[in-house]
């Protein structure tokens, strides 16, 4: 019976693979049908046919899609995406510069706002309909519909331009000193966990409250179980299923979709890199960056799959 | 007085959807001694939960106590604040819910559950209520007492659950123990082990109890005293035997008349399976796989036309699976569905429009068989477009006469289900199926969700439109007495098997199939000591070897109490018919069956 368990993540990292082979072919088909040309981009609008010619034969865009295609797929199976089409330098390496940013402001974020939402969504489910309930519901509807732009500028206004506490550009990432820590993140990190705190503690609130209409929670009430240990020790086991996915769900988010914050803080985060790189049509760039974000989705659904699957017994024995 | 529990003037409120409290409970008082088992009876929406529910001081969500006083011991529950509440809660006063299934936690383990309210109470240690719990499975007749805890609720079967939910009330000791519908969720034949398991708890600990219950030949098994409630109202309240031999309310009296089924149908000729004239449906040999699962199996079925078929079994014996093949609804394995002697094609997409008009289906539940967001006239008017492309001012017409058909005010058409009582919206799932003027309806448990009273209705209902229209029924029911009651002929299905099929009459008395025989004899009997009496259940069962792996053997082989060492574990059984002309899946003959009924060992009886 127990071999249930390791059956059932085996089978889901395989489709977790065939789903990224999946994604390597649609990214590449997509950015080959993008509009614009590498060598015509870098060498400009006067450049001669034969020149643009030469430097496509050297780029090896005049091969067929298919060659091209197996060609990046084996690649970036060994771990070398190509060399990009701007300057020349190799993929991994202008990624590697970048990442190490992105997954600390993520790290941060989450390390935040994860604890936050739970805590809040959780409380909300308790006082379902009390005052501390309807607040933070409202705040919650506030914050996810206003645009992350205008919180980071908002916050941009208050901190860096009226109060000077914080400075408004994150430019040196190298940090020394805790204070200096808090000052190139602080920013960036509340706007983040404005919107996920939000998002994640709303699915919270939902998840535990399905589980407090059910009536092994009135059978808990009902045996003397005070509300703290009805919610802690009976709803939430069986809620940590539906709060995994939302969670992890909302941290995706964290990689690619930080673009606005980056650029507002002026952050060098990978998001920038690839939104940069579809500027200047650099598609190895942007097929690594895609294949990326998708790897790093596809993993942290992968975590919440296992974290749900051990958490339900029906699944586990 | 040594009365124990005293409840007086208790009165509950519902809010509404319009924010106004209506009263649900109008002033109930009653009084309970030590070790005294009272059962509060009535059907739904009489109170009866919401009462039990007040004397721990709990109202469910969108009720509230408004007044009286329910005084357990000293305390007066309805004074206490929520701590005060949560102390009394599962320490005083433990309770058993209706459907262990939902009301243990699929994520914890069933021995955590069940000493959880002994931790929070601070009553015993985890060891002592781990040996104590152990001690109380033992006392309820659970296989393998000593290890049953560490399970999960997803691995024990219903009645074993209901048995442990008995055991998490009792760990505490409590003063008063509540059980609401304990066994209404429950099979026949599992009920009545449940009731045994309780009944010898109950009068071992000398357990005070409140017995919530429509079923009032269960409750003449349990209580000493019994409440007839009705819309929050008590109508009488009388030792048990009183109730059921001189009962003094009118109300009373019609609910013990409702749960005696009679036979409305009038005895009709004799149903013989062997006569082939005006044959609607035919079924050969069907089988139905759900993945490598095979769940139904040599199912071999005539229906004539104009007659009542009724498919009885226990949850899971595949019974609901037959019909739904034969609507189409699942595809079979292997076999044949015949309708007018045409071979109906397998699946859904292979049959007419005219064939799905002949065979309707109607669902056990019409709360979510009816969409809520119609009306009835919606409702109605679609087949009569879908089946007979009725224009509007015909259509509204037919959905007037359709609901007279059914017995209901031509006002209804405007309404939404929502709107409706049970009984309504089961003749409407009924008039439904009218709609496209069908041969052949198959009913689902269409009582089942009912009250008893209203259940007779519709049945009565059911006959008559049959009288009128000559339309064709296949009964699907747990509930022997109201198929052996309607039914022409009776199909016995257990574990995707037939292993008895006859006559109504034969279904009168012995010989049947020895599930048939504990089907029957499991059914509580409106007496007291009828648990005590009956033999259904009981006694060891024949020791036999292993049974043979390779061939299909009886399905009922582990549950049989007349299996034959080297016979029923060696061979599968032939199918034989009696000489009251009834067909079984059995090893047995006539007279080897008649011993069934004959007064068991003594020895047997003191198990």
């Amino acid at each position: 019976m127990n071999s249930s368990i390791p059956r059932l993540i085996i089978g889901r990292l395989g489709i977790g693979v065939l789903t990224l082979l999946i994604v390597s072919l649609v990214v590449f088909i997509l950015t080959s049908l993008l509009p614009g040309d590498a060598a015509q981009e870098q060498l400009g609008q006067e450049a001669t046919p034969e020149a643009v010619a030469a430097l496509r034969a050297k780029l090896g865009l005049d091969l067929p899609v298919y060659m091209r295609y197996l060609s990046w797929l084996g690649g970036l199976v060994t771990g070398n995406p190509g060399v990009s089409l701007v300057n020349g330098m190799p993929v991994d390496d202008l990624i590697a510069s970048r990442l190490p940013n992105s997954l600390k402001l993520a790290a941060a974020t989450a390390l935040i706002a994860v604890p936050l939402a739970l805590s809040i969504g959780i409380l909300s489910a308790m006082y379902r309909g009390s005052i501390f309930d309807r607040y933070t519901n409202m705040l919650a509807v506030f914050l996810v519909s206003v645009p992350e732009f205008l919180i980071a500028t908002v916050a941009v206004l208050i901190f860096a331009v009226k109060l000077g506490w914080l400075s408004a550009l994150s430019r040196s990432v190298e940090v020394d000193s805790f204070l200096q820590l808090l000052s190139v993140y602080a920013m960036p990190v509340l706007t983040l966990c404005c919107v996920l705190v939000a998002q994640m503690a709303r699915m919270t609130r939902a998840a535990v409250i399905d589980q407090l209409s059910s009536p092994y929670v009135e059978m808990a009430v009902l045996k003397g179980a005070r509300p703290m240990r009805v919610v802690l020790r009976h709803a939430l086991p069986n809620a940590i299923g539906p709060i995994a996915n939302a969670v992890a769900l909302s941290l995706s988010y964290l990689l690619g979709g930080v673009v606005i914050v980056e650029t507002i803080f002026n952050y060098p985060g990978i998001a920038t890199l690839m939104v940069n790189a579809v500027v200047t049509r650099d598609m190895p760039l942007v097929q690594a960056c895609v294949m990326l974000f998708s790897l790093g989705f596809l993993l942290l659904v992968l975590i919440a799959d296992i974290i749900a699957i051990l958490s339900n017994p029906r699944l586990r024995t | 007085m040594n009365d124990i529990v005293k409840v007086s003037g208790l009165r509950v409120a519902a809010r509404n959807d319009a924010g106004v409290d209506v009263p649900i409970v109008h002033g109930a008082d009653f009084t309970l001694k030590k070790g005294e088992v009272l059962a509060l009876i009535g059907e739904s929406g009489s109170g009866k939960t919401t009462i039990a529910l007040a004397l721990m001081g709990y109202a469910r969500a969108g009720c509230r106590i408004v007044g009286g006083s329910v005084r357990i011991g000293d305390v007066d529950v309805l004074k206490l604040s929520d701590s005060e509440l949560a102390k009394l809660r599962g320490r005083t006063v433990a309770y058993i819910a209706q459907s262990a299934a939902a009301a243990f936690n699929p994520a914890k383990t069933i021995m955590e559950q069940v000493i959880e309210s002994a931790l929070i109470h601070g009553v015993l240690s985890r060891r002592e209520a781990q040996a104590k719990a152990v001690e109380l499975f033992r006392a309820l007749a659970l296989p393998d007492p000593e290890n049953i805890g560490a399970r999960y609720p997803h691995q024990v079967s219903g009645g074993q659950l209901q048995r442990l939910m008995a055991a998490m009330a009792l760990i505490t000791d409590p003063a008063l123990v509540i059980l609401d519908e304990p066994t209404t969720a429950l099979d026949v034949t599992t009920q009545i082990e449940v009731l045994r398991a309780f009944k010898k708890v109950v009068r071992d600990l000398d357990t005070t109890a409140v017995y919530v219950s429509h079923d009032l030949a269960v409750v003449a098994q349990m209580a000493d005293r019994i409440v007839v409630l009705r819309n929050g109202e008590i109508q009488e309240d009388s030792r048990t035997e009183q109730i059921l031999v001189e009962p003094e309310h009118p109300y009373t009296r019609s609910l013990l008349a409702a749960m005696r089924p009679t036979g409305q149908v009038a005895e009709a000729a004799p149903a013989a399976s062997d006569i082939d004239e005006d044959l609607l449906l035919e079924v050969r040999d069907l089988e139905i796989c759900y993945g490598s699962k095979r769940v139904v199996q040599n199912i071999d079925l005539k229906v004539r036309r104009g007659a009542t078929v009724g498919i009885i079994g226990e949850s899971g014996s595949g019974k609901t699976t037959v019909a739904r093949a034969i609507a189409g609804l699942v595809e079979p394995s292997a076999g044949q569905v015949l309708l007018d002697g045409q071979l109906l094609s397998r699946s859904l997409s292979g049959r007419t429009r005219d064939e799905f008009r002949r065979v309707q289906y109607v669902f056990q539940n019409a709360d979510t068989a009816l969409n809520p967001q119609h009306t009835i006239e919606e409702i109605l008017a679609r087949p009569l477009r879908f089946y007979h492309g009725m224009r509007s001012v015909q259509r509204r017409r037919r959905v007037a006469e359709l609901l007279e058909l059914v017995q209901l005010p031509a006002s209804l058409a405007k309404r939404r289900p929502s709107e409706l009582s049970g009984g309504q919206k089961q003749r409407i799932n009924l008039a439904r199926a009218l709609a496209a003027e069908p041969d052949l309806i198959l009913c689902d448990e269409v009582t089942s969700a009912l009250d008893t009273v209203v259940g007779a209705a519709i049945l009565e209902l059911m006959a008559q439109l049959q009288r009128e229209l000559n339309v064709t029924y296949l009964f699907i029911s747990h509930d022997i007495s109201t198929v052996r009651a309607i039914c022409d002929e009776v199909v016995v299905m257990y574990a995707g098997n037939k292993v008895e099929q006859g006559g109504r009459s034969t279904f009168q008395a012995p010989p049947y199939h020895p599930y048939t025989h504990l089907l029957i004899e499991s059914v509580p009997e409106m007496h007291q000591g009828w648990l005590e009496e009956t033999r259904a259940g009981r006694g060891a069962l024949p020791q036999i070897a292993p049974p043979a792996s390779a061939t299909p053997l009886c399905p009922f082989l582990s549950r049989c109490p007349v299996r034959i060492d080297g016979k029923c574990n060696k061979v599968s059984p032939p199918r034989v018919r009696l000489d009251k002309g009834n067909e079984i899946l059995c090893h047995h003959s006539d007279i080897e069956l008649r011993q069934l009924d004959e007064p068991v060992p003594a020895m047997a009886v003191s198990n």
